[in-house]
């Protein structure tokens, strides 16, 4: 691949490929609308959207840097800091509140020794606070990437972070 | 039997896959369509099933499709809403996972009726698992002729691609979505221009949720007649419900509209009633942005009749004694929950949720959290049950968005309808603050 830029942050060759297609997708001149998708692709790959990371995308669309850091400050699932290796993503809304889940929260807190928006000195796990998940028959949820743990209680909780910690 | 148009086969081993749901008689409305209808037809099959979005609106979708303004050679686009983020809604997540073909084929229908070439699905970023499964049924409908160029030899055309969000609830508001799907944040767009003339990439648009985009392959195969003799009045067909809390089967059910709110809530083929021990106190019928009501009015009218589940007989007596159909995330809650807790975590919801484009929105909904987090906390002022309800007042028809109605409507309901309860929580705050502090005043459970 050839670039001009200084970026030290460049997608793997499949990623750039997955890019590339992803770009296509669009009629002629909306490239703008592959951003979303490759903001996901960058933190897949990153674990964060990073300054270097965007820049390297605004680039890729031919849009402002500006256009992309709007964007990534925005929505919330994109990290615009650096994160730990599993980021536990936590429903704090009302439904997931009647099944339990603060005091299902209070345990995970109390179990990590960390607060929200917080990464344990290990590196292994940041806690983040989100809005409904879309499955409230099925809480307290949270989510690690694409995962859902649903119907959690303290055991499942305390299970789950035995497993990640290994 | 009650009539099932979307859960049918539901459970049907392996419905995930091409194979299977062509067995289960899956894109023969497809066929029908492309080959023995003109789109003015399938438009006109829809108009007569009466079938109104189930995004939460309700507007009727025979009616939105026959607004979309056709100029020439400007394409036009369908846009599937499947941002799915209103708290107790989770129909179009357990749909799209369980059955993703459903969705492909009304996809397909709903395109071809309007003369879109190119359609989106926008699905919540989170829902990535998701998206990879709708992703597989699109190669799979693919493979077999049913996408992509000349489908099944008849000339038509349709690629469809699906949009991850990011993370916002406001991205579930149609003109965010396009602004989203436009690579932009999701602000909110003025009205008019509307979808219809000016939407995604300012050419005219029909944005529609996955529930009543899945409808319209039963609306080809059996006729828009049909449907419409399914339901009850104006409220035609089935809906999913989406029901959460304390309740014995949490879960999605398809129901018939029309199907009384006690059935729902305690027969064994729904909800199974309340929890063992305990009795109902309050339900939010349709996701968490409509207006919350206590036992007694959800269950039966002002009037004393019985409630049922249908557009009209939910929001029978306006805001006074009703609510609404909404998204149909029923949230059911038994006496163990504090209303202001559970008003103070909805508008803390919304005051993160707004895009801040619009002072009463931006402003409002954080001072309505500011002021009920005080409430819940035991510092409570007088006055503030009368400045909500002023706040609540003034964010209502003053914003670009209906988000912010959506976050005036559950803080105004909970005040009419628990003002004790609110009262309480500032005459005893040490009572009140107790863990696990539950109002125990006069009040109707059932
Ligand atoms: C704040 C807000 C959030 C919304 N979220 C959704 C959503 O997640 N899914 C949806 O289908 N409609 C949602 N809507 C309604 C859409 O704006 C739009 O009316 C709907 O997608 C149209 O489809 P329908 O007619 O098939 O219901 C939302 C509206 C508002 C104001
Ligand atoms: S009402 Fe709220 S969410 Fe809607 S446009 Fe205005 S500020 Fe944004």
């Amino acid at each position: 691949m050839t670039t001009e830029s200084n970026n030290t942050i460049q997608f793997t060759p499949d990623r750039l490929e997955k890019a590339k297609e992803i770009i296509a997708r669009y009629p002629e001149g909306k490239q703008k609308s592959a951003l979303l998708p490759l903001l996901h692709l960058l933190q897949e790959q990153e674990g964060w959207t990073s300054p270097e990371g965007m820049d390297y995308i605004a680039q890729m669309l031919d849009i402002q840097p500006i256009e992309v850091y709007e964007v990534a400050t925005f929505y919330t699932m994109y990290h615009i800091n650096p994160v730990g290796k599993h980021v536990i993503e936590y429903c704090r809304t009302g439904p997931c509140c009647l099944m339990g889940g603060e005091d299902v929260y209070a345990h995970l807190k109390q179990r990590l020794g960390i607060d929200a928006g917080q990464t344990t000195v290990d590196g292994r796990f940041t806690l983040k606070e989100v809005e409904c998940l879309a499955a409230c028959g099925m809480g307290p949820v949270f989510q690690i990437r694409e995962k859902y743990y649903m119907n959690l209680t303290n055991e499942r909780v305390d299970e789950i972070i035995d497993e990640l910690s290994k | 039997m009650a009539t099932k148009i979307l859960t049918e086969h539901i459970n049907v081993p392996g419905i995930e896959t091409f194979d299977v749901y062509r067995k289960q008689g899956g894109y023969t409305a497809v066929e029908k369509a492309l080959k023995t209808m003109t789109p003015e037809e399938v438009v006109e099959e829809v108009k007569k099933s009466g079938v109104r979005g189930r995004g939460g609106a309700g507007f009727p979708m025979g009616m939105k499709w026959s607004f979309l303004a056709k100029p020439e050679g400007v394409p036009r686009y369908l846009v599937c809403n499947a941002d799915e983020s209103e708290p107790g809604t989770f129909k179009d997540h357990y749909l799209m996972k369980t059955i993703p073909h459903l969705l492909i084929e009304g996809m397909i229908i709903s395109s071809y009726a309007l003369g879109a070439n190119k359609s989106f699905i926008y699905v919540r970023g989170e829902l990535m698992y998701v998206i990879h499964i709708l992703e597989k049924a699109i190669e799979e409908a693919k493979a077999k002729g049913f996408l992509g160029k000349n489908i099944l030899g008849t000339g038509y055309d349709l690629e469809l691609v699906v949009q991850p969000g990011g993370g916002a609830y406001i991205c579930g508001e149609e003109t965010a979505l396009l602004e989203s799907l436009e690579g932009k944040r999701g602000n909110p767009r003025n009205k008019p221009p509307f979808p219809a003339v000016k939407g995604l990439y300012q050419s005219p648009t029909v944005v529609n949720n996955v529930e009543s985009i899945a409808t319209t392959s039963w609306i080809v195969n059996h006729g828009g007649e049909a449907y419409a003799a399914i339901g009850i009045g104006r409220s035609t067909g089935t809906k999913l419900i989406s029901a959460s809390g304390h309740i014995n089967k949490p879960g999605v059910y398809e129901i018939e509209l029309g199907v009384p709110v006690e059935d729902f809530i305690y027969a064994d083929e729904w909800c199974g009633g309340i929890r063992p021990g305990h009795k109902l106190k309050a339900v939010v019928a349709g996701g968490s942005s409509v207006p919350i009501l206590p036992a007694n009015l959800i269950l039966n009218l002002a009037n004393g009749e019985k409630r049922l589940m249908s557009y009209e007989s939910l929001s029978d007596g306006g805001f006074q004694t009703g609510t609404m159909l909404g998204s149909g995330g029923f949230i059911v809650m038994d006496e163990t929950t504090c209303i202001v807790r559970n008003t103070w975590n909805f508008a803390r919801f919304y005051h993160h949720e707004s895009c801040g484009q619009c002072s009463p929105c931006r402003e409002g909904t954080g001072w309505m959290e500011k002021v009920l987090h005080r409430i819940e906390h035991g510092h409570g002022h007088r006055q503030d049950i009368d400045l909500l309800v002023d706040v609540a007042k003034k964010i209502e028809g003053n914003t670009i968005c209906p988000l912010g109605d959506a976050a005036a409507w559950p803080v105004a309901s909970a005040i009419r309808h628990f003002r004790d309860e609110f009262e309480w929580h500032i005459t005893n705050p040490q009572e009140a603050t107790q863990p696990g502090a539950v109002y125990r005043g006069e009040m109707a459970l059932v």
